[in-house]
């Protein structure tokens, strides 16, 4: 059967309960009549030879590049780049895509005599990687070879001596990058581009940046200004890094830009329910869902955590191009958009959403209530183009638990921001005049950022910043079966069921409103008219 | 356990089963999304011929002998005549039979004889039993069902009907192609058992089943769930209930020479009708009743019932046959 596009279904008395994710769990909801339900499009049938269409793009680079082999020489200094633990979620299943890539990079190279290679993890201000996590994104083949070497490295945006000052923008933002991937004869960077927003020149720009450099988009202007971040024209956040990554071309830099689709076939076939039209449930997958959901009712948090983390996602290749960074995007991001795509007419009064275990910075750790925020207002509001799927003065229902747990050596600063930031104030600018800067020099942070595996003290701003654009834009924003003292610290409005929540949401929106509902997984774009 | 509190027991599950929901039960589907043609094979397109095999046909023998006979028995005591005229023809045969109930089948099944009972397919409606796998897996083995068409002539149907009966296999098919709405038999599709009789060549037995209706009454049945009712008839649609029933068995039949398939099917309508008659009378009057009312079979003598309204039609149908029922002879 071919793939079928994304679909939006009027819900009437005929339609079965709505599926939603509620942390590390789920349940069923009945939506009112004349709601609607946007389901993302089929998955994209994966590249059967995924080796051959990698080798096949470095040879045939799109944009003003030579083929990967004529870029490479005998005693030149070449140094990979590659998208860090964020990407993809969950983690896929092996081998991963950056493995199968930088293999291919490494062979051509070994091919043309290169012997100054080094790997680094672009992980601008998040958490190193660990031993594991690196293994499971390069193989063993990759690691065991550069590892014990020191040649394979994680960017430390904190560390002076591997930092290279580039210039100013045009608009005066300073650009400052990883010394050794500015100073090479060649930078290959190596992209997952899970979602529209990944990839272009943000890889370099803001990947390997530090903090110096990134506070010139990472803050809440830049994303008020992105409506919506997914969306590269109409982005701020893009147009910065864009502005950066033209400077940096400029200065000599030479990136060769590998980008990757991936489809959006994200569990495996035991969780086949949970990308599934409901309606279309088969007995197996009413029995999995069933047996699943009481067990995890029965399940501590921390077990159900740790046995959805270990999921591998079965996402596949399905495109991959390479060369000069602008073309490679434009093509990465239409194929992103042909994966996540769905055309949506009009707006909708309330915005509902279940808000799964995971997101881009709690991959093998806790989502604490700060990335609740950020998944649900910063990323799921903003999967869209046009126009946000709410409208300006509607409510955003989001359902998650919203433990106020966090993990001590992921997130120590989001701790902090949480009892000293969030009970002062919920506003991104004023917390970005009065507290970012002692959380961003803090020596502390920055130990266990470059030392442990701690992400940076300045990191749960940038989440809350992210929720900057639905913030402004929304009335209100309800969270249904959340922990009640940690959803009213994030400013919003506990509720303990979806009816209550929407009984709540008439007051700001009237009676009788409409209501649409973002189906997930798989993750989806909604093209609203 | 007494006959009442069976029946309460079994209305108590068929709620409990009416009332689970998704996901315990399958969702419903959309009335705004179009169903996709079904990628799995089930309706015409089922595989049944797994359950012909040695192994099925020896579990299904031992269930039918065992389950659903006495089952069959205690819910619906049958009065049988005519299984005389089974006893010196040679199969395969076609059975053809009136049809008010889903429980028809296994009853008629039950009455056959050991030497047909086992050996014997039955033409069910494939948009009803064979839509769902689980549905073609259930009476592919529980009553050897092979999917018909009844909407209209299909020619994959009447092949896998005919290679069957070439094959010795007997048929039971319900040429008025669905449940009577009312209890009074509707006409005889011509391309169903006069068409196979026809094409195969082997006789077809005439059977009329009489009372099924009470048993188990078409859900939807007039009366059963009509608007404007007191809403206490809406208690008999699908419910298992114990009522005696008759089964009379006809002397096979073969087409007379140059007969069409149209004729041939209205006289074996006939010949169901005359059963349905003998079920009040005896099978003296019920042939003497044909003859004056036609004496070439064919529809006025068919077993349709006044042309009035519903309530007259149901009046005029008769209740359920009393196993009781001693003959009275004239003093």
């Amino acid at each position: 059967m071919s793939r079928r596009p994304g679909f939006v279904l009027e819900v009437d008395k005929s339609a079965p309960p709505t599926w939603f994710w509620n942390g590390e769990g789920f349940s069923l909801e009945t939506l009112p009549e004349g709601s609607r339900v946007i389901y993302a499009p089929e998955p994209i049938e994966p590249i059967k030879d995924p080796y051959r269409a990698i080798r096949d793009a470095l040879l045939h680079p799109v944009g003003d590049r030579d083929p990967l082999p004529a870029l490479l020489r005998p005693g030149m200094t070449l140094t990979i780049c590659f998208d860090d633990i964020s990407l993809p979620l969950p983690q896929m299943e092996a081998p991963d895509v950056r493995q199968m890539v930088i293999e291919t990079v490494l062979d051509m190279a070994a091919e043309a005599g290169v012997d100054d290679v080094v790997l680094i993890a672009a992980l601008a201000l998040h958490r190193r990687m660990t031993e594991e996590e690196l293994r499971h994104a390069l193989g063993d083949r990759v690691y065991d070879a550069f590892a014990p070497s020191g040649l394979l490295t994680q960017h430390d945006a904190e560390d002076p001596s591997n930092l290279l000052y580039i210039g100013e923008t045009d608009q005066g933002e300073e650009v400052e990058i990883n010394k050794r991937a500015a100073t090479s004869d060649l930078l290959v960077y190596v992209n997952i581009n899970l979602v529209s927003m990944d990839g272009g020149h943000k890889s370099v720009a803001t990947g390997l940046a530090s903090y110096r450099s990134l506070r010139h988009h990472h803050n809440p202007q830049t994303m008020r200004h992105s409506k919506s971040f997914m969306d590269q024209h109409r982005s701020e956040l893009h147009s910065s890094n864009w502005r950066m990554g033209r400077l940096i071309a400029e200065s000599g830099v030479k990136v060769f830009q590998i980008e990757t689709t991936l489809n959006n076939d994200t569990f495996p076939p035991n969780f086949a329910f949970l990308q599934k039209r409901e309606w279309e449930w088969s007995l197996r997958d009413r029995a999995t869902y069933t047996a699943t959901s009481k067990a995890l009712e029965k399940t501590p948090p921390r077990l159900a955590r740790q046995i959805f983390h270990s999921i591998r996602s079965p996402h596949a290749l399905t495109s991959v191009q390479a060369g000069e960074v602008e073309a490679v995007h434009e093509l990465t991001t239409a194929n992103v958009w042909a994966q996540q795509g769905v055309a949506v007419e009009g707006q909708t009064d309330i915005l509902t959403m279940g808000l799964p275990f995971i997101c881009p910075y709690n991959v093998n750790s806790i989502m604490n209530p700060i990335l609740v925020a950020c998944l649900g207002l910063g990323y799921f509001f903003n999967m869209y183009r046009g126009k946000p799927l709410v409208r300006e003065g509607g409510v955003v229902i989001m359902r998650h638990p919203t433990r106020p747990e966090f993990h001590p050596g992921h997130h120590p600063s989001y701790i902090d921001f949480y009892e000293q930031v969030l009970t002062q104030t919920v506003d991104p600018v004023r917390m970005s005049k009065e507290f970012e800067e002692s959380f961003a020099t803090d020596p502390w942070y920055i130990h266990l950022y470059r030392t442990g595996h701690a992400y940076h003290g300045v990191h749960p701003f940038y989440m809350w910043y992210w929720c900057a654009h639905a913030l402004q834009h929304v009335g209100r924003v309800i969270v249904v079966g959340g922990d009640t003292k940690a959803v009213r610290r994030l400013g919003f409005t506990p509720a303990s069921s979806l009816d209550d929540a929407l009984e709540m949401a008439t007051d700001v929106v009237g009676p009788s409103p409409t209501l649409t509902h973002l189906h997930n997984p798989p993750i989806l774009m909604s093209d609203v008219q | 356990m007494t006959g009442g509190s069976v029946s309460s027991s079994l209305s108590s599950l068929t709620n409990r089963v009416r009332a689970t929901r998704f996901p315990l039960a399958a969702p419903p589907w959309p009335a705004s999304v179009p169903r996709p043609d079904p990628e799995r094979r089930v309706g015409l397109e089922y595989d049944h011929e797994w359950s012909r095999r040695y192994p099925v046909r020896l579990a299904r023998a031992i269930v039918v002998d065992n389950v659903t006979r006495p089952a069959a028995r205690l819910l619906a005591p049958p009065t049988i005549r005519g299984l005389e005229h089974l006893q010196h023809i040679d199969g395969p045969v076609i059975f053809a039979a009136n049809h008010a109930s889903h429980i028809d089948t296994p009853l008629l099944l039950t009455t056959l004889p050991v030497e047909f009972r086992h050996r014997t397919v039955v033409a069910a409606a494939s948009d009803y039993f064979f839509d769902r796998t689980w549905k073609s897996v259930v009476w592919s083995f529980a009553l050897a069902a092979i999917p018909i068409d009844r909407s209209r002539v299909n020619r994959k149907s009447s092949d896998t009907a005919a290679e069957l009966i070439g094959d010795g296999w007997n048929l039971v098919i319900f040429p008025e192609g669905g449940r009577s709405p009312d209890g009074w038999t509707q006409p005889f599709h011509a391309a169903s058992a006069g068409y196979l009789g026809k094409r195969t060549g082997r006789p077809v037995v005439p059977v009329y089943l009489h009372g099924t209706r009470h048993v188990l009454p078409k859900t939807g049945e007039a009366g059963a769930k009509g608007p404007g009712g007191s809403g206490t008839e809406s208690r008999r649609g699908g419910r298992l209930r114990r009522s005696p029933i008759a089964v009379l068995f006809g002397a096979p039949m073969t087409p007379d020479e140059g007969e069409n398939t149209r004729r041939y099917s209205d006289r074996i309508e006939a010949a169901v009708a005359t059963l349905a008659r003998e079920v009040q009378s005896d099978w003296w009057q019920a042939r003497r009743s044909v003859s004056a009312a036609d004496p070439v079979p064919g529809a006025a003598t068919a077993h349709r019932g006044p042309e009035a309204s519903a309530w007259r039609r149901a009046w005029a149908l008769d209740g359920p046959p009393s196993r009781d029922r001693r003959r009275e002879w004239p003093d």
